[in-house]
């Protein structure tokens, strides 16, 4: 038999289909709404006067001139919005021991990081927000400032917050016993010193709220860009005093979050305190520079790490040391903690040993603070298992490529267990790595780079694999105590003209959430995907869930949207049975038809279905009640996280006479489980390794020794650029996860989880002819010449 | 990140701008491109009372040739220093360097005369000018006059320019048949200022040097002249040995500034590795 | 000489005649005087490109220009091109590619593409890179956007060729 039909080819089958996203048509034609772009009546504009110093004592603040300047309607102080807001604290209960100081929209008496917010300046306009804002005086008595992360732990510093007794915020511990014996009978061990550079989102669109509160009815309503519309209802809620019923939040289309846009800012909760005390509508935009300040950082870690070798090159352990600043106190509500966690729980992943120790601090320090940011801790943990990987095969004298063979977990050897404490269903380790040295065509790389050597040209290769954490269950937040949903919810309708709408939890961030929900949708429903409505963001009209964040869109969104149409659909075909006086379980749904379901022959329309159920009840058997809404929530059961997997490489050019790397090509195989849609999962993939790859060459947040920042505009923090980012070849690996129906894990993180390894190895890999090598991310110039020892 | 309140003026002639800055109090700063002055008022790093747009002046406008020397209007902008074919016969390490400046819709809009005229020590036009031994016609009430470039450039962001002065043209002796040049940077990202770059005319007999203006950006408060370096090239073939002393030459010539991120020493050898390819470059087209 | 200042410009083939202060930019202007949000401001200081625009056929930076500088005139924005259909080519293939995520960079792209695209002969994959230098994208990677606007150059090249021969044949 030949050209069998595959399941591709039945009408409405979308999952597994590259189908371009629907909304983004609008976005084409500059018809995009986002936040920047909302105007209200009466609505006012907030600027910030902020701290020059990283840490100092408010003595006096001076608003006499700036409140008598045009346009001026308040100015607020730390005290001013105490009045009407409840402190929060970024702890959570299963990090034991962790600890942080209550936090509130301004500061009361201290200002802990140059540049937080100190006086809010509301006006008819920013423009003239600043220039009264420039005017207000404040009066400042400057303590020593905690910038190095070894400083902040010795005890002659200044502890930031006396309160709390140190600047340690959390000390935890991995130990699978007798490290020290493993290492002293190692045949081969390999150690380095890592440093990974401070880095932040830079999202296209800046933060932005604008905050309406009215009085009359107590209400507020927050158009806010964040990714997480029912943690904020909840948090504003709580907070602000207000019923939860009464607060609504508003996420329109949202210009980049990469999960920067899902914590608690200080500049956000003022806006929403400063309309409560107008009773106005108040818009707060963090322009470039304010953002680069303000948005929490991510990765600034310094780890130690060793590994150990048996004879045959496998590897037996590993002991690392990881201490993290995260700014002077913790991020609320999930806390500046998960980064370390996810770091030193994901080292050596993917690979068989089974002995490690490792010691986490996460210190605080005076620069702003640090939180979950795209790939969470993941990046640090590849960089450091691959490099050490690779540093394992030069002392065995193995090629990268066996070494991984040897010591990645086998693809049949699931499920099983880390010795960091996560339970892995089923990966593909080897299958992807496999599949990479037939895409990139490894061996020739290698012959071709021993060829260029001989003529001065200095190319590397370098080979990274990862694990990656998707669909969280509540072990992530909620056993913490952060009221943060791992639920989702879905409401689902037939129309009266036989459209669906569906309105949903999950979010959308250009990432493509819609599109697959409406392909899901479509495929169960059998409807074709231009008469679904898929709606997100405002927990007014969606049910309450997690929304998006550590990759849970597709599989824990998707899941949900599949169960609820999966119950919507037999609402419709035990509904068709009565009207055809039919069974149902010989009746189906395809192409916006009930069809038999052995024979495909159509039998009545959906549309007719629902102008029966809307318009003519009366015709309805007696006792057929039409449902044509249902209303459904899914959480996550079975594994906590549905871990996915995959390997990246890099290939790229090392001029050693400049220290300048040209990235030729990167390549990666993912195994995300069901791939929903290819072409949206591919550029996830491609936008994530760029992501990486910006940490890995560019991106840095420079501080001086007092803690000013001193790159912080768009000029001078460098993101990666499109003349120096190379074309991504991706393929696919699928290992659905058993745990749900649809089978789909995330793939968000994926690219950035392991491009900086990639990058790291690759360069590392130029060097080598040099015994020259570098463990410091971002790759700079000067810091290669320094690995070369030219400067 | 919103400009402070100021009043706009925008004149039609050279005159009536001069006389605008003067009844502005001397408060006033004149806009030409804005590619640069506009982020320093967003910024509030500069305040002035009035603005003073250049921009239509059509006396500041026009490329031609004028005996020996081609006359550059300084209202041209980048995209026409990168396109006419005057200035790239002429004038070519303008033409060689205008790709490096900065992103195409930058060069839409920026000028020859706001970049020479705000002397940033990483541009490429200011070193460029310095390069070719460019004069530059600056117009005052007292009248107009001719500044070498290498009388030029005094210190960090300060020329000849007198406040309330105008750079009026850019006069470019036109390369001669025994020239050769050559232009490079080392730059970041494409269109970032260079961490160090580097301009080269030389006039040659055959292969030997008869005289040659070395010209490095980003290495100082002004364009930098390597003067010992041009020293030990003057009436010398250009081999491996030549071209090794002169490198070594530049540490007397450049002091760049010092930090832990772009060590002075990095420059330095930047600066060594840019020479060495750049006079490679002119030895191969001999 | 005031702070306020009367702009006469014309914008997507309107007149435009408004009061603002003179410290406006363009940006500012087109978006909150206009509400042509379609231009977007993610850096007002020339390095994002988000805000992109056609002034007298020239794309310049919105936010690198107070709007009393492009008093006189003709203004395009993204609603302009779009709703003219300049860029329909541009933009079905920007659909078709899922040459963008988020959308805030997108008017600026598409905005550098159609620049380059007016210009004759079809840019390699670096040359199309080398015109995007000034345009940041924090989602995409950048990849489909090469490739969505190389695919527009071959078909409008094509088109191009089509008509010579057609031109050459009758
Ligand atoms: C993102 C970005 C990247 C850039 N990258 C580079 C780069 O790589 N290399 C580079 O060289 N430049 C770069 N630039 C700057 C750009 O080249 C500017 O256009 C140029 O420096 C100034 O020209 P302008 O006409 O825009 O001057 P303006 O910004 O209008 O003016 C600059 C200064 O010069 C004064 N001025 C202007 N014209 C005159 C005149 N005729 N007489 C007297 N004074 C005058 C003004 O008062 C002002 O003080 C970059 C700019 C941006 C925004
Ligand atoms: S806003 Fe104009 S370039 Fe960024
Ligand atoms: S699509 Fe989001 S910044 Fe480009």
């Amino acid at each position: 038999m030949s050209d069998a039909l595959t399941s591709l080819d039945r009408p409405n089958s979308y999952i597994g289909r590259s189908v371009p996203r629907p909304n983004a048509k609008r976005l084409l034609a500059g018809r995009g709404r986002y936040i920047t772009d909302l105007v209200l009546p009466r609505m006012l504009h907030v600027a910030f006067m902020r701290s020059p110093y990283a840490h100092a004592r408010i003595v006096s603040i001076d608003n006499s001139t700036a409140k008598a300047m045009p346009g001026v309607r308040l100015i607020a102080t730390g005290a001013d919005l105490a009045k009407v807001c409840k402190p929060w604290v970024g702890t959570l209960d299963h990090f034991k021991g962790m600890k942080s100081t209550p936090q509130l929209p301004l500061p009361l008496d201290k200002a802990v990081w140059a540049g937080q917010a100190v006086v809010a300046v509301v006006a008819d306009s920013r423009a003239l927000a600043e220039d009264a804002a420039e005017a207000v005086v404040v009066e400042y008595e400057e303590l020593p400032a905690v910038i190095d992360i070894d400083a902040a732990r010795t005890p002659e510093t200044t502890v930031i917050s006396p309160e709390l007794g140190d600047n340690v915020c959390f000390h935890g511990k991995i130990d699978t016993g007798n490290i020290d014996e493993l290492f002293a009978g190692a045949a081969h061990v390999v150690e380095e010193e890592f440093h990974f550079g401070r880095h932040t989102a830079v999202t296209m669109e800046p933060r932005a709220i604008v905050a309406d509160f009215d009085p009359n009815e107590m209400r507020l309503t927050a158009h806010h860009a964040t990714q997480t519309p029912y943690q904020f209802q909840d948090i504003y809620s709580r907070h602000f005093g207000i019923p939860e019923a009464n607060v609504r939040v508003i996420a329109p289309d949202i210009g980049g979050s990469f999960g920067m846009k899902l914590h608690v800012y200080h500049e956000d909760m003022a806006a929403v305190a400063l309309s409560i005390v107008l009773g106005r509508p108040v818009k707060y935009v963090a322009d470039r520079i304010e953002s680069f300040v303000s948005d929490i950082h991510a990765r600034d870690h310094r780890v130690r790490a060793r590994m150990a070798l048996d004879t045959e090159g496998t590897i037996i352990g590993m002991d690392v040391d990881d201490v993290t600043a995260v700014g002077p106190f913790s991020a609320y509500p999930r806390t500046s903690v998960v980064e370390g966690n996810q770091v030193f729980r994901l080292i050596g992943t993917p690979y068989r040993f089974q002995n490690y120790r490792a010691d986490l601090q996460v210190v605080f320090q005076n620069k702003v603070q640090m939180s979950q940011y795209r790939a969470v801790g993941h990046p640090i943990a590849f960089a450091v298992t691959e490099r050490m990987v690779d540093m394992a095969a030069a002392a065995t004298g193995m090629d990268p490529v066996e070494m991984r063979r040897r010591n990645l977990i086998p693809d049949d050897a699931y499920p099983c267990a880390a010795p960091t404490g996560y339970k892995f269903e089923a990966l593909s380790h080897h299958a992807c790595l496999t599949r990479l040295c037939e895409i990139m065509d490894y061996d020739r790389l290698r012959a071709e780079q021993a060829e260029l050597r001989k003529r001065g040209i200095y190319r590397g290769i370098g080979i990274a694999s990862f694990v990656e954490i998707s669909n969280p269950g509540p072990a992530f937040y909620g056993v913490g105590g952060a009221r943060i949903s791992s639920q989702d919810g879905a409401v689902i309708t037939i129309t009266p003209s036989g459209d669906v709408r569906c309105a949903i939890s999950v979010t959308e961030l250009g990432q493509g959430t819609e599109t697959i929900v409406g392909q899901i949708v479509g495929e169960h429903l059998g409807v074709d995907r231009e008469r679904i409505k898929v709606i997100t963001g405002d927990t007014e009209t969606t049910p309450h869930g997690g929304a998006v964040w550590a990759c849970r869109g597709a599989g824990i969104g998707g899941e949900t949207a599949l169960r609820a149409a999966r119950k919507l659909k037999e609402n419709v075909i035990s509904l068709a049975g009565s009207i055809l006086q039919e069974q149902p379980d010989k009746l189906d749904m395809h192409g916006g038809w009930i069809v038999d379901s052995d024979t495909g022959r159509q039998r009545v329309e959906l549309a007719e279905i629902a102008r029966i159920a809307y318009f003519r009840s009366d015709t309805l058997p007696p006792g057929t009640q039409a449902q044509l809404t249902v209303a459904h929530h899914y959480a996550p059961q079975g594994y906590p996280f549905a871990f996915t997997n995959g390997i990246q490489a890099s290939h790229v050019e090392v001029d050693v006479e400049t220290g300048f790397v040209k990235i030729l090509k990167h390549w990666v195989v993912e195994d995300c489980g069901r791939v929903i849609n290819p072409l949206l999962v591919d550029e996830q993939m491609r936008g994530g390794v760029v992501q990486g790859l910006g940490a890995a060459f560019f991106e840095e947040c420079l501080y001086s020794d007092t803690g000013q920042l001193i790159n912080g505009s768009l000029a001078d923090y460098l993101v990666p650029m499109a003349v120096e980012m190379p074309d991504i070849e991706i393929a696919h690996v699928e290992t659905p996860t058993a745990d749900t129906e649809l089978g789909a894990k995330g793939c968000g993180e994926a690219g950035t989880a392991a491009s900086p390894a990639a990058a790291l190895n690759a360069v590392n890999d130029a060097l080598a002819p040099f015994d020259a090598s570098i463990a410091q991310l971002p790759m700079t110039p000067a810091r290669i010449l320094k690995a070369l020892g030219r400067i | 990140m919103k400009a402070r309140a100021f009043s706009y003026a925008r004149p039609n002639t050279i005159a009536e701008a001069l006389d605008l800055f003067a009844a502005a109090d001397e408060d006033a700063t004149y806009i030409a491109g804005g590619q640069s002055l506009v982020p320093t008022l967003a910024l509030r790093l500069q305040a002035p009372q009035t603005l003073i747009d250049i921009a239509h002046i059509s006396e500041l406008r026009g490329i031609a040739l004028d005996g020996g020397w081609l006359r550059i209007g300084a209202l041209t902008r980048h995209c026409e220093t990168l396109a006419d074919p005057l200035i790239a016969q002429h004038a070519p390490l303008f033409h060689d360097a205008a790709p490096y400046v900065a992103h195409p819709a930058i060069r839409n809009k920026g000028t020859l005369g706001g970049s020479i005229a705000l002397a940033d020590p990483a541009s490429e036009f200011p070193a460029m000018a310095l390069a070719m031994g460019a004069e530059l016609e600056i117009v005052g009430r007292d009248g107009a006059r001719r500044v070498p470039a290498d009388d030029y450039f005094i210190d960090l962001f300060q020329t000849a320019i007198e406040p309330g002065e105008l750079l009026t043209a850019i006069h470019v002796p036109i390369v001669r048949p025994t020239h050769r040049w050559a232009f490079d940077e080392l730059a970041r990202r494409r269109g970032d200022y260079a961490i160090v770059g580097c301009g080269i005319l030389a006039d040659m007999q055959s292969t030997r040097i008869e005289d040659i203006r070395i010209v490095f950006f980003g290495v100082g408060n002004t364009p930098v002249r390597a003067t010992t370096a041009e020293q030990c090239l003057i009436g010398k073939q250009l081999d491996q040995a030549v071209v090794h002393v002169t490198q070594a030459a530049l540490a007397d010539d450049l002091a760049p500034p010092d930090d832990e991120h772009t060590p002075a020493a990095m420059r330095v050898h930047l600066a060594r590795v840019l020479l060495g390819r750049l006079l490679g470059r002119i030895a191969g087209a001999t | 000489m005031s702070e306020q200042i009367t702009i006469h410009l014309t914008v997507n083939g309107e007149d435009v005649s408004q009061n603002a202060p003179a410290r406006e930019t363009l940006a500012d202007f087109l978006r909150t005087r206009l509400q042509l949000t379609g231009t977007h401001m993610g850096c007002e200081m020339g390095v994002c490109g988000a805000c992109l625009v056609l002034v007298d056929g020239r794309v310049v930076h919105s936010c690198l220009m107070f709007a009393a500088q492009a008093s006189g005139s003709v203004v395009e924005t993204i609603e302009g091109l779009s709703e003219r259909a300049a860029i329909a080519d541009i933009q079905e293939a920007f659909h078709q590619r899922n040459a963008l995520q988020c959308g805030f960079c997108t008017p600026g792209m598409l905005m550098t593409a159609q620049a380059l695209l007016s210009q004759p002969g079809v840019p390699s994959r670096d040359e199309i890179r080398d015109a995007l230098s000034g345009n940041y994208c924090r989602c995409t990677g950048y990849e489909a956007i090469v490739d969505a606007i190389e695919s527009v150059a071959r078909a409008r090249a094509a088109t191009a060729n089509g008509r010579q021969v057609e031109e050459v044949a009758g």
